[in-house]
């Protein structure tokens, strides 16, 4: 967890997700999709900034499909953010920082 | 009251403005790149090529490089020499002084020299029920969105390499793979059409256009219409991936750069000058002719030259 995100599995998802006090976000990513890429470092920072308040995990749809298709991610990247075990918020697409930050403000 | 003042600003980094970039700093110009941000579409850093998989046809790699590999070395390149990034939008420009003026949002950059490569974004279909249905069975990125197609029935609309490039990309995943096309020829390269002529589960609808997506929280299929004499179908398809070409990325300089009316920027012939002197433009965002990466590359070598010189005569 060198970069303050939380890697899900299938078998860890639903512990994290119901167990967490901070609202978290998951992001649901793979290998293969460069818009992905593109917003792990904006990820990182989200996530050292808001230590505390926001957690921020990730999920690989090839490893761990199942859960990708409990909720119906249909297209990568997708972020869901959990509150209290639910989805509460779902930004599909590659975003920039300046968006993030403002669709996440609700949550911190 | 400028952020920061420099010699070079690029705006973009896809293949041409990171050519543009290396050759810039070399010349010890200490270029800043203001890239854009994050997005699924293509006007992002790193451009058309982060949302591609295998790039055959740039030359150096005979075995092929993923886009977004061919343009994190690119960026590596660049930032050797001493190139700077900001993954921001520019949000305004004013060239109508120097030095010319750029915004991200409040912050101000100025410039004693521009060159823009903000290349271009993909085209959509127009059609009402897009905004609605884009991320649940509607892509215009195969790469990103291929792998959640297993087994279905899916159409990819267009007939360029791109829309070729991409069916074939997503017959990993779907069962079949229907290219929409409103006309009876491809306009893709040779081989690209003899791969997917040869592939089984790429199958042809030609003279067609689609003229509804329908589902309501995603894709159930797609109605076509004929473009020969108007006939209309509908298709049971879960996924539609749109390809269809590119609309450059000016809106920024509308009304500030002399450009085509489809948007591109107009460079004088054999030069990447604009109409503004010491504002120069490359790759996609002022070629709807070729629109390749090399291509790309080889006008941002070309814009880092001009500027160069450009500079230089102005002592």
């Amino acid at each position: 967890m060198a970069d303050g995100i939380v890697t899900l599995t299938s078998e860890t998802f639903d512990e994290m997700v119901r167990g967490s006090d901070t609202p978290i976000l998951v992001d649901f990513w793979a290998e293969w999709c460069g818009p992905c890429k593109q917003i792990a470092p904006v990820l990182a920072e989200l996530a050292t900034e808001n230590k505390g308040k926001l957690t921020v995990a990730k999920l690989n749809v090839d490893d761990h499909g199942d859960i990708a298709m409990r909720f119906n991610v249909m297209s990568i990247p997708t972020l869901i953010v959990f509150k209290q075990g639910e989805p509460a918020k779902r930004l599909v697409g590659a975003k920039g920082k300046g968006q993030l930050v403002q669709e996440l403000a609700e949550f911190l | 009251m400028s952020t920061s003042h420099h010699r070079v600003l690029i705006i973009g980094s896809g293949p041409a403005g990171l050519t543009a970039a290396i050759y810039t700093a070399r010349a010890s110009l200490q270029p800043l790149i203001i890239e854009g941000e994050p997005s699924s579409t293509s006007d992002q850093p790193g451009g058309q090529l982060m949302l591609t998989t295998e790039v055959e046809n740039f030359p150096g790699f005979p075995e092929g490089i993923m886009g977004p590999e061919l343009m994190t070395r690119c960026r590596e390149q660049a930032a050797r020499f001493g190139a700077q990034f900001i993954t921001e939008k520019v949000t305004k420009v004013d060239f109508s002084a120097r030095p010319f003026k750029a915004w991200v949002r409040d912050t101000l950059y100025t410039a004693d020299s521009v060159i823009v490569s903000t290349g271009a974004q993909s085209l959509m279909l127009g059609l009402p029920e897009e905004s609605r249905l884009i991320g649940h069975g509607l892509s215009t990125c195969a790469t990103c969105d291929g792998f959640f197609f297993r087994g279905q029935n899916i159409v990819v609309v267009g007939g360029g390499d791109s829309a070729l490039e991409e069916a074939q990309f997503l017959t990993k995943f779907a069962a079949k793979v229907t290219i929409i096309h409103r006309r009876d020829t491809l306009r893709a390269s040779k081989i690209m059409q003899e791969r997917a002529f040869a592939n089984e589960k790429i199958e042809f609808l030609w003279n067609s256009q689609v003229t509804k997506l329908l589902g309501d929280e995603k894709v159930t299929g797609i109605e076509v219409a004929s473009t020969v004499d108007g006939t209309t179908s509908t298709l049971d398809v879960t996924g539609v991936f749109v390809a269809i070409g590119h609309k450059p990325n000016t809106g920024l300089f509308e009304g500030i750069l002399d450009m085509e009316p489809t948007g591109y920027l107009i460079t004088k012939p054999g030069s990447t000058y604009t109409n503004i002197e010491g504002v120069f433009a490359c790759g996609d965002v002022q070629d709807h002719t070729y629109r390749q990466a090399i291509t790309a590359a080889g006008s941002g070598c070309m814009a880092a030259i001009d500027c160069e010189r450009w500079l230089e005569a102005q002592h």
